[in-house]
């Protein structure tokens, strides 16, 4: 540690490493290996609940078992009400949180000015996505069910879940649109765009993938969250297929949750079948939504 | 509208395009440029030379009202192109329209080549494909980029090299038909035979526009500009022909220190 000079023995030589040297790269080396055990183990917990699910609930899942009513005060049977259920509750919550979101992070990131207005707007979006979903749930009763009358259905639940998920697509659609460089948007100024034109030619086709990660977000969101929907639209039984948004309809979460807590005598691989339904929905809209962002970020880059 | 002066001097004397007059613009509170006054004749080179921060891109923003886009940008005296003053401009869209504008680094925005020079055209109403194309050849043409990408034009233009992004920009900049070109410090990504390429180009264009050349080399402005101004510090030191500023013409000595490369 004391000499410094790194002088091999009787010939010294300008490109050996000095101690300083080797210590960087030891320090370098000890803190990649601490980031990748702390990436393993957080990796851990996914893989154990994966396995565990497949192991488990995989001799429940059958063709029956996915397109069939349950029976038997749902000790058998399938999940077809409930997983049609979920699909219904989570592209109507697509449908208003989406236009709503990007619309909202369009203003507050291309239009607004940077006034007290704008930033209470900013602060009230970050609180909103810290509201518990159980308040969300009582607000949705109360707004959607009883307040404008929609009762207990598809459109109550889907419209409180799109208020609790609005945050999420707010924030990732504006961190994706402030990630296009600002000297594309002023070269495009520059010509005499407006501001939409700017948007509409410059700034939505680079932010789109990042627009849709978000979206990705809060389909696995929208599609796993319970307390929302208990109050404002999934039923606990509910051997038919909702006719309108205006009816109630079963839904995977709360049914995972009955299945495993309120009906005596359900078979044990039943709650994990279900579980890893809920899961694989999720997988494979999240799939359908990563490959078109990988096609649309093949056409557009910089 | 506001209708021509018909007070002109005599029609001997060159028409001026773009009069700056007590022209102060700040940010916030400090000062990027202090009562800078001059006027830019139509159909020459305006060279702008000075060193950094000397407030020569602040003055090129307030030529095509970018302070719009910057809230902390402020500016004071009267600018006025074609006799119309700037602060009258009803529809500021149609202003940034007739002027084409040149960043020092390219912008080679993430669509094809041939998007990127169809731009301008399609936000003016143009939607006719063969019209579209023959406005993209003349443009590459005139840019000295043509010959290089003709076979390639569906390509990411941000894929291309740094001088070819910038010959791109020019290109973009001429699609909009401007009267008034704006270049700032255009050469800095740009290896010198293409700059000399560009250059050519610049001087052809002499004849259908009005070009304002803000530069940090002090031997292209005397290779372009008919007339020179000398910012200094937000100060505008000096406007003249360019080459009294390279003979004993020249009025400041802070002038002839910078030309000669004693400072700056």
């Amino acid at each position: 540690m004391s000499a410094p000079a790194p002088v091999a023995a009787g010939k010294p030589s300008m490109f050996a490493a000095t101690e300083q040297n080797v210590h960087n790269q030891r320090v370098m080396s000890a803190v990649k290996s601490l980031f990748l055990g702390m990436t393993l183990l957080l990796s851990t917990p996914v893989v154990i609940i994966l396995s565990v699910l497949l192991y488990k609930g995989l001799p429940a899942i059958s063709w029956e078992f996915l397109t069939a009513d349950p029976i038997q005060g749902m000790t058998a049977g399938g999940i077809f009400p409930a997983l049609f259920g979920t699909i219904c509750i989570v592209v109507v919550a697509l449908l208003a949180s989406v236009p709503v979101g990007v619309a909202a992070a369009l203003y507050l990131s291309e239009y607004a000015p940077d006034t007290w207005f704008t930033r209470t707007i900013n602060l009230a979006i970050i609180n909103l996505a810290g509201v518990p979903s159980i308040v969300h749930a009582l607000f949705g009763l109360g707004a959607f069910v009883l307040f404008f009358g929609f009762g207990t259905s598809i459109l109550a639940a889907s419209l409180t879940l799109a208020v609790m998920t609005l945050p999420v697509v707010i924030v990732s659609t504006r961190e994706s649109l402030q990630a296009v460089p600002l000297a594309f948007r002023e070269a495009c100024w520059n010509m005499g765009a407006t501001r939409w034109q700017t948007i509409r030619k410059v700034v939505l086709p680079n932010a789109i993938s990042g627009i849709l990660t978000g979206v990705i977000l809060e389909v696995s969101r929208t599609a796993g969250e319970t307390a929302p929907i208990m109050f404002t639209g999934a039923a606990f039984f509910l051997p038919f297929l909702p006719q309108s948004v205006f009816d109630q309809t079963m839904a995977l979460s709360l049914h995972l949750f009955v299945v495993s807590t309120q009906v005596p005598g359900v078979p044990e691989e039943l709650p994990y079948g279900v579980a890893l339904v809920l899961i694989g929905m999720v997988l494979v809209m999240n799939s359908l939504s990563i490959a078109f962002r990988v096609y649309l970020r093949r056409r557009k880059k910089w | 509208m506001v209708s021509p002066r018909a007070d002109e001097p005599a029609s001997t004397a060159p028409k001026v395009k773009l009069s700056v007059k007590d022209l102060t613009i700040r940010y916030g509170q400090s000062t990027a440029l202090a009562g800078a006054s001059f006027d830019v004749y139509e159909n020459e080179i305006f060279g702008i030379i000075g060193p950094a921060n000397s407030g020569k891109t602040s003055l090129l923003r307030v030529l095509n009202r970018m302070d719009t886009f910057n809230t902390a940008m402020s500016w004071e005296g009267q600018v006025s192109l074609g006799g119309q003053d700037l602060r009258t401009w009803r529809n500021l869209y149609s202003l940034r329209r007739r002027i084409g504008v040149v960043f020092p680094l390219p912008v080679g925005l993430p669509m094809s080549i041939y998007d990127n020079v169809a731009l301008s055209p399609r936000l003016r109403g143009i939607k006719n494909k063969a019209e579209l194309d023959v406005i993209v050849e003349r443009c590459l043409t005139r840019a000295a980029l043509w010959d290089e990408v003709k076979d390639r034009q569906q390509q990411l233009g941000s894929m291309l090299s740094g001088g070819q992004q910038q010959r791109l920009t020019i290109a973009r900049a001429l699609s909009q038909e401007p009267e008034l070109l704006l270049l700032d410090e255009f050469s800095i990504a740009v290896d010198p035979v293409t700059t000399m390429k560009i250059e050519d180009v610049l001087r052809g264009l002499k004849s259908e526009m009005t070009i304002v050349l803000v530069t940090n080399l002090v031997q292209q402005a005397r290779r372009l500009a008919d007339r020179t101004a000398f910012l200094l510090m937000g100060e505008c030191v000096e406007v003249a022909e360019t080459e009294d500023l390279f003979t004993d013409k020249v009025r400041d000595p802070r002038t002839r220190d910078y030309v000669e490369g004693r400072f700056g």
